[in-house]
């Protein structure tokens, strides 16, 4: 017997439910730091249990890593719940803003690959746009990299937020209390 | 009622059953210090260091089976507990740490002597608070002695603004904890008792390797119930050691790194592997690809990020060790492996025929001064071993009879525990004699707490196998470093000298001859006894695993070969 052969590596797209307490996202970045976990983007912000934080985070690494990170996870105090869905089917997406160098020539092919994309123009000024996307991550990547031509000036990316599609989700907060005789 | 919450602090320690905190005053913790004259049902040990502190509470947590508690001020007193926390967190020890810090007007505010203490002890601890607020301290402190014993055990730190002590607040200590992420119980999975139970019947070679967890998880009956039900050898961790008593015939003794040869061919031979609360770590494993290629590997354990962590066992059971083992005790069937036993005990005669307490020396070597310290004591104490050389030689040649009897640093391998472990261990086992089993350079690491010793009146002994020489990293540059002896030869003061100074007891040996009546000295003295052996310099641990090399492929016990009268042998 041995330890795990390391296979390929490729993206994990995990869920955790926190709770909202002093320190926590610390907790998480600090165990992901120290336990050498590899992350590629880390989201984070309210769920639609109140004192619950949801944090999508997508990680790359072999299964093996994954699975730590999840164990490792689970025993943070203040995480609640995690669940990887990288293998079901789940709605990702991931809102960017790019700034694009324009001038009277570009504008219009800019604002065409806008519309393909389904992406929005919200700021614009004598020599720039700001177009805003929302979308799964390969799509934004495309989009990308079609603007990247005129080019980009700046960029802001979310990173990815995650729900599984089909049957209703049971919240982070589900272990019961547990109670202990003094 | 209304209360302080200093107040708080020591009303929530009594309902925790705690008697005995080990700590040093210092302005951020004032206040409980201060209340703490109103709580003469709690013993204060004052130590000389925090670090002391932390190993201390460590030492009283092994022994009692209790979470120990430890008490510092901010700032540079909590940050010397790090090296205690770290500790208690790699070997799972119980510890609530509770510190002060400055007033909730000055936090992040780089006041005197703040230091982000929650921040620092993040990555060391289980869990730990900053509190703001005296209404949460009571449900916090609940909490702490929760989240420190229950499930796998750790260190939890309580940072406490000075301000929050000093406030009232009607006092309710909670009953119940709500804690929705720690659920650390797991129901047993009965398939995979099942499917362990078929490849424990259909074994041919069985070997369990039992861990500290099974002392933690009290199962020491269980585990000696399966062995004997179904005769299967069994090795020990480091920390393992006392989970089975030494002198039963199917106790193989330590595995890994410095463990006899027997046991590690064992590993190596094996067809069933059954891990048992323990964790597979590299210095029990060694090159993990080449680790027990022949086993099918059963795996028990609380903590679900131990299991596949380092090895990918065949069969997991996760959960209690206790109800594991009951539950695989009712599917086991009884069965005899003469032969597998009759193999391991040929590996086992060979290692002792090199055995060097059989080569005739003259020289004083410590595994002779280790099985004297057994001998001598009829095994009938607890030790609290450094970390090194002398560490080894105690787990090879101490004969550990029961769980609790050794304490180490066996995950961390923090030089300077045994000392305030060993006060950590008297204070919990007042009637037991205790041995703290140092080297000449761990010693020097927290020798102040001497003077702990000496408040407190503790008849602990100290034995110091002095070699002049940071010994076990001496032995790593003569063995992979060409003797290039860099850093590791020491000046040391003398001990007795010192001893002496502090108001202890003390005498040198240097002879073979003396070593019996040293020792029956110390043991019969009514106090504290230190006894300096000065034995050869470069004696090395045998057998060893290099490391990274596989467990089966060891370095073994040289022959001793006596050169002519007067010429020192080759160890």
């Amino acid at each position: 017997m041995s330890a795990d052969a390391s296979p390929t590596s490729h993206k994990h797209t995990l869920v955790a439910w926190l709770e909202d307490k002093p320190g926590v996202l610390n907790r998480v970045v600090g165990l992901f730091r120290r336990r050498n976990f590899n992350i590629e983007s880390l989201t984070v912000g309210h769920s639609e249990t109140p004192g619950i934080s949801r944090l999508t985070f997508v990680v790359d690494g072999d299964d093996h890593m994954v699975e730590q990170a999840v164990k490792q996870l689970y025993k943070l105090v203040n995480v609640t719940r995690v669940e990887n869905i990288t293998n079901k089917r789940a709605i990702k997406r991931e809102l960017a803003l790019i700034r694009v160098k324009v001038d009277a020539q570009t504008r219009a092919e800019v604002m065409q690959i806008v519309d393909i994309y389904r992406a929005q123009i919200v700021d614009v000024s004598m020599d720039s746009v700001v177009i805003q996307a929302v979308g799964a991550e390969e799509r934004v990547d495309s989009l990308i990299e079609l603007l990247d031509n005129y080019p980009i000036l700046e960029m802001v990316r979310t990173g990815a937020v995650a729900m599984t599609r089909g049957h209703a989700g049971r919240n982070g907060n589900g272990s019961a209390k547990r109670k202990v005789s003094l | 009622m209304k209360l302080t919450g200093a107040q708080i602090i020591w009303e929530a320690l009594l309902r925790e059953g705690v008697d005995v905190v080990f700590g040093m005053p210092g302005g951020a913790i004032l206040p409980a210090y201060d209340a703490l004259a109103q709580y003469p049902q709690i013993h204060h040990v004052l130590v000389r260091h925090e670090q002391g502190a932390a190993h201390m509470a460590d030492g009283y947590a092994r022994v009692a089976d209790k979470v120990g508690v430890c008490i510092a001020t901010s700032g540079p007193a909590a940050t010397n507990l790090v090296t205690g926390l770290a500790t208690a967190m790699m070997d799972s020890v119980p510890v609530v740490a509770i510190t002060g810090q400055v007033p909730t007007s000055l936090l992040g505010n780089d006041a005197f002597q703040e230091t982000d203490v929650t921040g620092v002890t993040q990555p060391v601890t289980k869990h730990n608070y900053l509190v703001t607020d005296v209404n949460d301290l009571a449900q916090v402190m609940r909490e702490a002695f929760y989240i420190a014993r229950e499930g796998r055990p750790g260190p939890v730190l309580v940072d406490i603004c000075k301000d929050v002590q000093i406030a009232s607040t009607d006092f309710v200590y909670p009953d119940e904890v709500s804690l929705p992420g720690y659920n650390p119980w797991h129901g047993l999975d009965m398939d995979a008792v099942e499917e362990a139970a078929a490849l424990i019947n259909k074994a041919r070679r069985p070997l369990i390797i039992a861990g500290h967890g099974v002392m933690m998880g009290r199962a020491v009956n269980e585990l000696r119930e399966l062995v004997e039900k179904a005769e299967i050898p069994v090795t020990n961790t480091l920390l393992g050691l006392g989970s089975i008593p030494e002198t039963h015939p199917l106790a193989l003794g330590m595995c890994g790194m410095h463990g006899e040869a027997h046991t590690n061919l064992a590993i190596q031979e094996c067809d069933v592997l059954i891990a048992v609360g323990m964790r597979f770590d590299d210095r029990v494993t060694g090159k993990l690809d080449e680790f027990a290629p022949k086993a099918k590997i059963i795996h028990l354990e609380l903590d679900p990020a131990e299991v596949g962590k380092n090895v990918k066992p065949d069969v997991a059971l996760i959960g209690d060790c206790k109800e594991s083992l009951q539950a695989l005790l009712s599917k086991v069937e009884p069965a005899r492996h003469l032969e597998w036993i009759q193999q391991i005990n040929e590996w086992r005669s060979e290692g002792e025929e090199r055995d060097i307490l059989r080569a005739e020396l003259d020289e004083l070597i410590p595994p002779y001064v280790m099985r004297q310290l057994w001998h001598s004591t009829k095994g009938e104490c607890i030790v609290a071993t450094d970390v090194g050389q002398h560490q080894m030689w105690e787990a090879q040649y101490f004969i550990h009879e029961r769980p609790r009897q050794l304490l180490t640093s066996g995950g961390l391998g923090t030089m300077g525990y045994a000392l305030p472990a060993a006060i950590g261990a008297q204070m919990a086992a007042p009637d037991s004699l205790v041995w703290a089993v140092v080297g000449d350079g761990g010693f020097q690491m927290t020798i102040q707490e001497m003077a702990t010793v000496m408040q407190e009146n503790l008849p602990i002994k100290i034995a110091i196998i002095n070699n002049g020489f940071l010994g076990m990293v001496r032995q790593w540059q003569q063995l992979f470093y060409e003797k290039r002896y860099t850093g590791t030869p020491m000046l040391n003061p003398d001990f007795v000298k010192l001893a002496d100074a502090y108001g202890m007891a003390a005498r040198t040996v240097k002879r073979k001859d003396e070593v019996a009546d040293a020792l029956a000295e110390a043991n019969a003295y009514d106090g504290p006894f230190l006894i300096d052996f000065q034995v050869e310099e470069e004696v090395n641990v045998y057998p060893m695993v290099a490391p990274g090399a596989a467990v089966g492929d060891l370095i073994r016990r040289p022959q001793i070969v006596q050169g002519p009268s007067g010429v020192k042998p080759a160890w």
